[in-house]
């Protein structure tokens, strides 16, 4: 049997407030196997963010361990993070994050320089992966010269490029309208189905819906494990948008 | 991240920013300058005094009587009254010491000067026919007084070319002429060639021979000055030292008389000017400092600015050092382009000047090294603390900057 891609056994942080202790992990433990879709929802405080933060090693945790293609990653220091960082994990934001002064192309693959892969290699790469979220038209625009859901999707690009092993997307439709939102959930979905695990952090049920598995969190701790029996097809709604659409146009 | 990656994206950053990377820069731009003009003038002026005390003749050693006050070796007034008189240039003159090319004496006196209607005041000068030569001042038209003309102590006189402007209408008009020195009627035999010694004008000067001036003017036996030239640069030392042992033995007093070497003068002009630029160099030093400020200030500013930037690098994979380096490129070639546009202001600047008041600019590469090497530095120096902020920010706290 394959070993799970993440593992974490009995997670703890504990944020120290001057006198004020805050709990925001509580002894958290889950297995995630590579593929899968897991959308881990909670409301605000639940600690949903907290646990992104360590599973992206942005962030080291107080307490517990956690392997991350079965290595140990929650010892390692600010360096070796920010390598496993570049390595093995995509992040996803709600804000894009996309640098403004260049362009879709060099935003994909500022990943791959911080790698020290070649320039050409590279640049192969990093067009391949904006083909891959339907943007090969758009690899010289600058970020504002795209909608906000294009903006998304060169982020997703971004996050794909290094071929990492999970990809984080941290409320990736926050910003975005119900349309552009079921979009990228679809090239999400896509993904997924190519073999790429995703881990989705969100507080909306509609969005989360969309992963095969979603951890329930509050206060913490995770409360329930719910297993998605039917999720949500994004093509589907994408479909029934425009015939509403081709509805009121009529 | 390699260099030449880093280097690409300061040039950007720095691009997207044009108005404010300039005035960042001005601080730098205004010192390097300001030291590239400042020394360039320096020695060049240096350079000019220098030629131009050369050009008064070379390899000369002078006596005065008394103690020589001021700086050493600056022929400033003396006292210890009169001691040297004609008999010691008599004596040194047959001594026959060797490595002594010339020697003449110099007697200064103001009288005045008269033809006809015209009539100027002036420096009349009593010397002996060889100060042509020892001064390197040539007579233009006619010629200088000679040996026998000395001997005899002959009414002769040669005019400085403002005197002898001043009283004729050309030099050649001067020639044969019979003219009032003080209260004497000498004729004029010679007019000098137009110089400048650099401070005063040589031509409102009137020569005549020590002789005639001592016998017929002034009365008195005492000499003003001695200037003695030798063959070589080599014989100085070596001339000084028996100088010092003639006049001894005659005058009984080590404080009866002053020798003046004329490489004494020329080091303590070269360390005078040498204060003076350093001095200078280091007033616009602060500008640098100010710069250096200017440019910490703004990369503070820019990292504040960028704090999503830094954290979203740190999120796909950029290790603290990356982003250390990143900034601190940033700053090094701001201020490294500073110095560039400072330099090329600086070399512009000091040329016009120089244009305006005739003092030579020497650019010297050395100076153009230097003040480039100081501008980077001073941008790796005052960049390293800011990029190091920029490095030591949590990447979390820095992706939800707002």
């Amino acid at each position: 049997m394959n070993q799970p891609v993440i593992k974490v056994e009995d997670l703890w942080k504990i944020y120290q407030l001057g006198e004020v202790q805050v709990e925001a992990l509580r002894g958290v433990s889950f297995e995630i196997e590579e593929g899968e879709f897991v959308a881990v929802m909670g409301p605000s405080g639940s600690g949903k963010s907290t646990l992104m933060n360590i599973l992206g090693c942005l962030d080291r945790p107080t307490r517990g361990r956690y392997f991350l293609d079965g290595q140990e990653v929650s010892q390692l220091n600010e360096n070796q993070l920010a390598q496993i960082r570049n390595k093995k994990i995509g992040f996803i934001f709600q804000s894009f994050n996309l640098l403004p002064r260049l362009t879709a192309l060099q935003n994909v693959e500022l990943p791959l320089i911080y790698a020290g892969v070649p320039p050409q290699k590279r640049k192969e790469q990093a067009i391949k992966s904006l083909e891959a979220v339907g943007l090969g038209d758009r690899t010289h625009h600058y970020p504002n010269q795209l909608s906000g859901g294009q903006q998304q999707r060169v982020a997703i690009a971004r996050a794909l490029v290094n071929n990492p092993s999970i990809i984080l997307a941290d409320e990736p439709t926050g910003n975005l309208d119900t349309r552009s939102s079921e979009e990228i959930m679809h090239i999400l979905q896509e993904l997924n189905r190519e073999g790429k695990t995703i881990i989705l952090v969100t507080h909306e049920r509609d969005i989360a819906s969309h992963a095969r598995r979603i951890l329930h969190f509050r206060d913490g701790q995770l409360v329930d494990n719910e297993t998605v029996e039917q999720p949500v097809e994004a093509l589907e709604i994408l479909k029934e948008l425009e015939e509403e659409e081709v509805v009121e146009s009529v | 991240m390699n260099l030449s990656e880093t280097l690409h994206s300061a040039i950007a950053s720095i691009l997207s920013n044009k108005l404010r990377s300039f005035l960042t820069m001005l601080g730098i731009i205004i010192g390097v300058a300001a030291v590239i003009a400042m020394t360039s003038l320096g020695e060049g002026t240096t350079e000019e005094i220098v030629g131009q005390i050369g050009s008064l003749g070379s390899n000369q050693i002078t006596i005065i009587p008394g103690r020589s006050r001021g700086m050493p070796g600056m022929p400033v007034a003396s006292r210890g009254g009169n001691m040297l008189e004609w008999k010691h240039y008599l004596q040194l003159q047959n001594f026959g010491f060797p490595g002594i090319k010339n020697i003449i004496v110099e007697n200064t006196t103001s009288f005045a000067v008269t033809h006809g209607r015209e009539s100027v005041r002036t420096r009349v000068v009593g010397t002996t026919p060889q100060y042509p030569e020892v001064r390197n001042f040539k007579v233009d038209t006619g010629r200088f007084f000679d040996q026998k003309e000395l001997d005899n102590a002959e009414r002769v006189t040669v005019l400085g070319r403002t005197v002898a402007q001043d009283l004729f209408s050309s030099p050649e008009e001067a020639l044969g002429k019979k003219i009032r020195v003080g209260r004497i009627t000498a004729t004029v035999i010679g007019v000098m060639e137009a110089k400048s010694s650099g401070i005063q004008d040589l031509g409102e000067q009137v020569f005549i021979p020590i002789t005639t001036m001592q016998k017929r003017l002034t009365g008195s036996k005492y000499i003003q000055s001695m200037t003695v030239q030798t063959e070589t640069e080599e014989d100085l030392d070596f001339v000084v030292q028996f100088l010092e042992t003639f006049f001894i033995n005659r005058l009984k007093d080590p404080e009866k008389f002053s020798i003046i070497n004329q490489q004494d003068i020329l080091d303590t002009i070269n360390q005078v000017t040498g204060t003076m630029t350093l001095f200078l160099t280091a007033i616009t030093g602060i500008s640098l400092l100010v710069g250096g400020i200017g440019i910490m200030n703004i990369m503070l500013v820019s990292v504040t600015e960028r704090t999503r930037e830094i954290g979203l690098r740190k999120a796909i994979g950029a290790r603290p050092f990356d982003i250390l380096i990143q900034f601190v490129i940033e700053s090094s070639l701001l201020s490294a382009l500073g110095g560039i546009i400072g330099i090329i202001l600086g070399i512009a600047g000091s040329r016009v000047i120089s244009k305006f008041t005739s003092y030579p600019a020497i650019i010297s590469v050395e100076a153009i090294i230097i003040a480039f090497s100081i501008s980077v530095g001073i941008g790796l120096f005052f960049g390293i603390y800011p990029a190091r902020r920029a490095s030591q920010l949590d990447p979390i706290a820095a992706l939800r900057y707002e």
